[in-house]
């Protein structure tokens, strides 16, 4: 059971984790297909 | 008259196909070589349209219009001509917004795909899934628990240390997070939005996309963990074959002999394996878009072999465009996940409902003997020694308790290594007592000829 429950924590600091890199990793949609004449945000 | 016979065939053989052919093309005189109603209605039937009097009727300054006429105005090329470019990809475009994407403005096949996802993706993966569910229902009225036959024995043996449980449950918990959201992807539109409207979904789908782009990598590094942990018990053993043959023993009378894993669970490992790493190289690709062509060529492979044209797909296009590509990997991610799921939930069924102590090897760890006896008869005897045959004298039975219970319960606290769990108990068993060797000598002797009863 503590490992199921320790599994299911790393899943969750993974993902953080995942999304923090990716985030400043220069891919989002929003990096790849726009350029500084784009606004996107409000 | 017979050379004047086989002329006439001769000449016919070649006729009629010249024949059916003119008849077939329509005649495109009325528009001046463009499409007609009738095939934009062909088109709209959803029947296969021959598009290439359009696609190949761009950049010939020779069948344009004279300069002097209506559609002449663009110097032998005409405002059509510039369309049809555009419709089939051939246009030299130049957007201010980057990416391989931006240049293709029409892109034909994105219909295909969407029709295809939203259509019978849908209906066969998921009445895949729900064919699985009520086969594995029908299966449990007809069969009901397998239980353990065996009288239990109170004693434990440790199956999956605490390392191979958490590699397990990583990759168990992030599939099955992987497995809902992106069900709620695929069918979202379809079943979800109109019951609970597009602001309820809205959430539900924003979050669903975090959790399955982030999630992805906890099953991706667990996959690989999976396989450095198993691969050497699951390679195929010749024991597999009599498993196999016997069907696990399921509807009949007693349990072919197994090691750790039996042929059963290595078919669920080698499917995980394989069918999770192309979900993970496909999903990889669909995080990165347009960043990978993988499609156009593993198509080019195929080609150089002459395997689609053996199959009947014929010469496979080795040029894609960037959405098809990444349309092909969604097919292909959803198609093979469908397949891992419905295999998945056969083995969450048998790992709990399906069967008596199966999931206490990856709940606890700690597995009844006697299960254990009776499913992975040979991986016991590899852990604690052959079984002590019946009835055997209360002294040796006491020692092979003892054994037994040093085998399993201690080392396996104490140590890490499985293997070394296994072998020193083996060892030290036989070490300690006289008798209980010579017991488990006869104990072997008693197994190797069930054992050939039972492959026989």
């Amino acid at each position: 059971m503590k490992s199921m429950l320790a599994a299911f924590f790393a899943i969750l600091a993974i993902a953080i984790g995942a999304n923090l890199v990716l985030s400043q990793a220069g891919f989002s949609s929003k990096e790849r297909t726009s350029s500084s004449a784009v606004r996107l945000d409000p | 008259m017979t050379r004047i016979l086989i002329a006439l065939i001769f000449v016919l053989s070649i006729v009629t196909p010249t024949f059916a052919q003119s008849t077939a093309a329509p005649d495109r005189s009325a528009t001046g070589g463009a499409q007609t109603l009738e095939d934009i209605m062909a088109r709209q039937r959803g029947e296969e349209v021959d598009n290439s009097f359009r696609s190949e009727a761009t950049g010939d300054a020779a069948r344009a219009a004279e300069i002097s006429r209506q559609l002449g105005t663009l110097g032998g090329n005409s405002d059509p001509e510039l369309w049809r470019a555009l419709r089939f990809g051939s246009a030299d475009v130049t957007a201010s917004n980057s990416g391989p994407a931006a240049e293709v403005l029409i892109q034909g096949g994105g219909m295909s795909w969407l029709n295809l996802r939203s259509g019978p993706l849908i209906k066969y993966g998921g009445g895949l899934l729900l064919w699985m569910i009520g086969l594995l229902g029908l299966f449990y009225l007809i069969r009901g628990r397998i239980k353990i036959d065996g009288e239990k024995t109170g004693r434990k043996i440790t199956r999956f240390k605490a390392a191979e449980r958490f590699v397990h449950w990583l990759l168990a918990g992030s599939f099955l997070l992987l497995g809902a959201t992106g069900l709620i992807t695929l069918m979202g539109r379809k079943f979800l939005i109109p019951a609970f409207g597009h602001e309820a979904f809205s959430v539900l789908a924003i979050g669903s996309k975090w959790i399955h782009n982030n999630v992805s990598w906890a099953f991706i590094i667990a996959l690989v963990l999976i396989f450095v942990f198993w691969v050497v018990d699951n390679i195929p053993h010749r024991t597999d074959i009599n498993w196999l043959l016997k069907g696990g023993g399921i509807f009949s009378r007693g349990h072919p002999p197994a090691k750790k894993f039996n042929a059963g669970q290595k078919l669920i490992f080698w499917s995980v394996i394989v069918l999770g790493s192309s979900i993970s190289v496909s999903g990889v690709s669909l995080l990165f878009p347009f960043q990978f062509e993988m499609f156009a060529a593993t198509y080019a492979k195929v080609n150089a072999t002459g395997l689609g044209t053996y199959l009947g797909f014929g010469e496979l296009r080795e040029v894609l465009a960037p959405h098809e590509e990444m349309q092909y990997a969604h097919l292909w991610h959803s198609i093979v996940s469908f397949v891992l799921m419905a295999i998945i939930l056969a083995h969450i069924y048998i790992g709990s409902l399906g069967m008596e102590g199966a999931y206490d090897a990856m709940g606890s760890g700690e597995v009844e003997e006697q299960w254990a006896r009776e499913h992975h008869s040979l991986w016991v005897e590899e852990v604690l020694g052959p079984q002590v045959p019946h009835a055997p004298p209360a002294e040796a039975k006491k020692s092979a308790v003892k054994g037994a219970k040093k085998a399993a319960v201690k080392p396996a606290k104490a140590t890490a290594a499985p293997k070394a769990a296994a072998k020193t108990p083996k060892k030290a068993s036989i070490a300690k007592s006289a008798k209980l060797a010579a017991s488990k000598t006869k104990a072997k002797k008693n197994d190797n000829s069930e054992a050939e009863k039972t492959s026989k």
